[in-house]
């Protein structure tokens, strides 16, 4: 893997806490520069100028930490923001601390912490439902799902039961039951079809918003459109 | 008014400006910044043929809106929200007065609304009667991301915030519009958490609060709390060109709102000069969910657009409706979870 390769990879752990997707794949990342095989310039982009500031800040954060793990020297300069300034200084002051203080970089700001949590939530919820959708699809009967195991919805549906995996390695949840709410308790067959009603809306709204973030970063910097 | 294959629709466009963003009105690049913002959501989101340059879309004229909202548009009423962001431009965006200027020179056609601040305490106060005394206001828009020297934000459920809301309540202005949404942002502070409208709309049942965007990018939380207070309503403005360039994204916004709320809170708006209401109307009213998501969200009938777009809001603003474009009939048809909005009786 050359070094840019590895940079790419890195920054592909990187997600946007909202839209639940690697920023390299909404297209933040403008630009990649690795010289002596160990120190790298990162330049992020975002759709527009007045992007949610406490987003913006955890996905600098973020691509610093992911990169720092694998560079001596990293550089992330996120452009043309309202806020670039603040955070670009913000988060490379930080960063410098976080090296005392190694891998607690958002500790700084408990406001950003519990943003970023309620998000990881949410990413879990819309995990379920989509997993709640595939095991149907794989023919499991609706009123059963409340009862199956968690070892029953891995073997039934592997990919939207992994996706459901790395949400509950982000909330800290070890639940043998497929179905859970963010605590970790299992969900009854009684509440489970509400739960899962109200996770299709939240489903809805994250993926809403990818695709109309995707298309006015495309606007902004006149990208051919994605399919 | 807009007709279509033997029915006709009375229109109410919920959500209107008359701006300055022109460079000579910038203060700052903030000032800059938001008005390009605005153009890549126009440009991004309008057909080809409705769209303008920068230069334009920056200052547009008078003649302009009439035109494009009355003449060619087929708006009956439309409603002038205004947005200060003093910080950002030398005589504000779109303040009540320059909004209100304007309709005076076009009787009938705009309902002007106003706003206020919490944070400029009982001179502000004294201001919003001002501003009721001259302009008889029936609503106000709120920014409550708005920023103010060093504070970047407030909430419905501060305590100044409350004096407000009751001067309102005691003016009679009952349509309280809040911005909750995307380009306006506080440092560091959720600008999306609808969490406040929740408590205020609690606290004030006489008051009506209108959400705008209807809560986008956090549809789900605005659907909750729509289903847990009656006096919540959704707008329109910023979900309705979806209905362009990603309908079926349009389906799953329109079914999620008429499954959680209902169609009788729910308000057509144009947010123009970002959209336009000519195409929007249009496009709403040829609108059907798509084949295979009706079996989740059913189908969207005559008169339930027939309230969306022009119906519900008349009820709010005490709009007559000529007799023919009305429907008789109460009840929404969506069976939605929430409950429907009070009787008009019971708050009077």
């Amino acid at each position: 893997m050359t070094s840019r390769d590895a940079a790419w990879s890195a920054l592909g752990q990187v997600r946007d806490p909202e839209l639940d997707r690697p920023i390299t794949e909404l297209g933040f990342v403008a630009d990649i520069v690795v010289k002596h095989g160990s120190a790298v310039r990162v330049e992020l982009r975002l759709p527009t100028y007045f992007c949610a500031p406490n987003f913006a800040w955890l996905m600098v954060a973020d691509a610093r930490d992911a990169l720092a793990a694998r560079f001596d020297r990293v550089d992330v300069v996120l452009l043309e923001h309202f806020a670039s300034d603040e955070i670009n200084t913000g988060v490379a002051a930080v960063s410098d601390f976080a090296a005392v203080f190694p891998g607690d970089v958002t500790a700084v700001d408990a406001e950003l912490v519990e943003l970023r949590s309620v998000f990881e939530r949410k990413a879990h919820t819309a995990a379920q439902e989509r997993m709640a959708r595939a095991l149907v699809a794989a023919g499991v009967v609706s009123e059963s799902l409340a009862t199956l195991s968690w070892a029953a919805a891995r073997e039934t549906a592997p990919e939207a039961a992994a996706a459901v995996a790395r949400r509950r390695d982000r909330l800290g949840i070890c639940s043998t039951s497929a179905f859970c709410d963010d605590e970790g308790v299992a969900l009854r067959p009684d509440t489970l079809p509400g739960w899962l009603r109200f996770a299709q809306t939240v489903r809805v709204s994250i993926e809403g918003n990818a695709g109309f973030c995707r298309g006015l970063l495309e606007t902004r910097y006149g990208l051919a459109r994605a399919g | 008014m807009y007709s279509k294959d033997g029915n006709s629709y009375f229109i109410v466009d919920g959500h209107t400006h008359f701006w300055d963003g022109s460079p000579a009105n910038q203060i700052n690049r903030y000032g800059e910044g938001f008005i390009k913002c605005f153009y890549d959501y126009h440009s991004n989101l309008s057909p080809e043929e409705y769209k303008w340059t920068l230069d334009h879309f920056e200052r547009y004229s008078e003649e302009d809106m009439v035109h494009d909202l009355f003449e060619v548009g087929y708006d009956d009423v439309a409603i002038l929200q205004s947005t200060y962001l003093m910080d950002w431009y030398v005589n504000g965006f779109n303040t009540t007065q320059q909004n209100g200027e304007m309709a005076e020179r076009h009787p009938g056609r705009f309902i002007v609304n106003g706003r206020f601040d919490p944070r400029d305490g009982e001179n502000g106060l004294a201001e919003l009667e001002r501003l009721h005394e001259r302009w008889q206001l029936r609503g106000v828009k709120l920014y409550t991301a708005e920023w103010k020297g060093e504070s970047k934000g407030w909430k419905l459920s501060d305590p100044w915030a409350y004096r407000y809301l009751e001067k309102c309540a005691e003016l009679g202005i009952r349509n309280i519009h809040v911005h909750k949404g995307p380009t306006v942002y506080p440092m560091n502070r959720d600008a999306f958490d609808v969490a406040d409208v929740d408590d205020a709309a609690t606290a004030f049942p006489t008051l009506r609060f209108i959400v705008e965007h209807v809560g986008l990018p956090r549809l789900e939380d605005f659907c909750w709390i729509a289903t847990q207070e009656p006096n919540v309503y959704g707008g329109l403005a910023v979900a309705m060109p979806f209905i362009h360039s990603r309908p079926r994204y349009f389906g799953q916004i329109i079914g999620e709102l008429l499954y959680w709320m209902g169609e009788d809170r729910i308000l057509f708006g144009s947010d123009y000069a970002i959209w336009q209401p000519k195409w929007l109307v249009e496009r709403f009213v040829d609108f059907q969910i798509p084949a295979d998501m009706q079996g989740e969200y059913g189908t969207i009938s005559v008169n339930q657009k027939k309230k969306i777009l022009g119906l519900n809001a008349a009820r709010l603003y005490d709009i007559k409706v000529p007799g023919e474009l009305d429907i008789v009939d109460g009840a929404g048809e969506s069976g939605a979870i929430g409950s429907t909005p009070e009787p008009e009786a019971a708050t009077a």
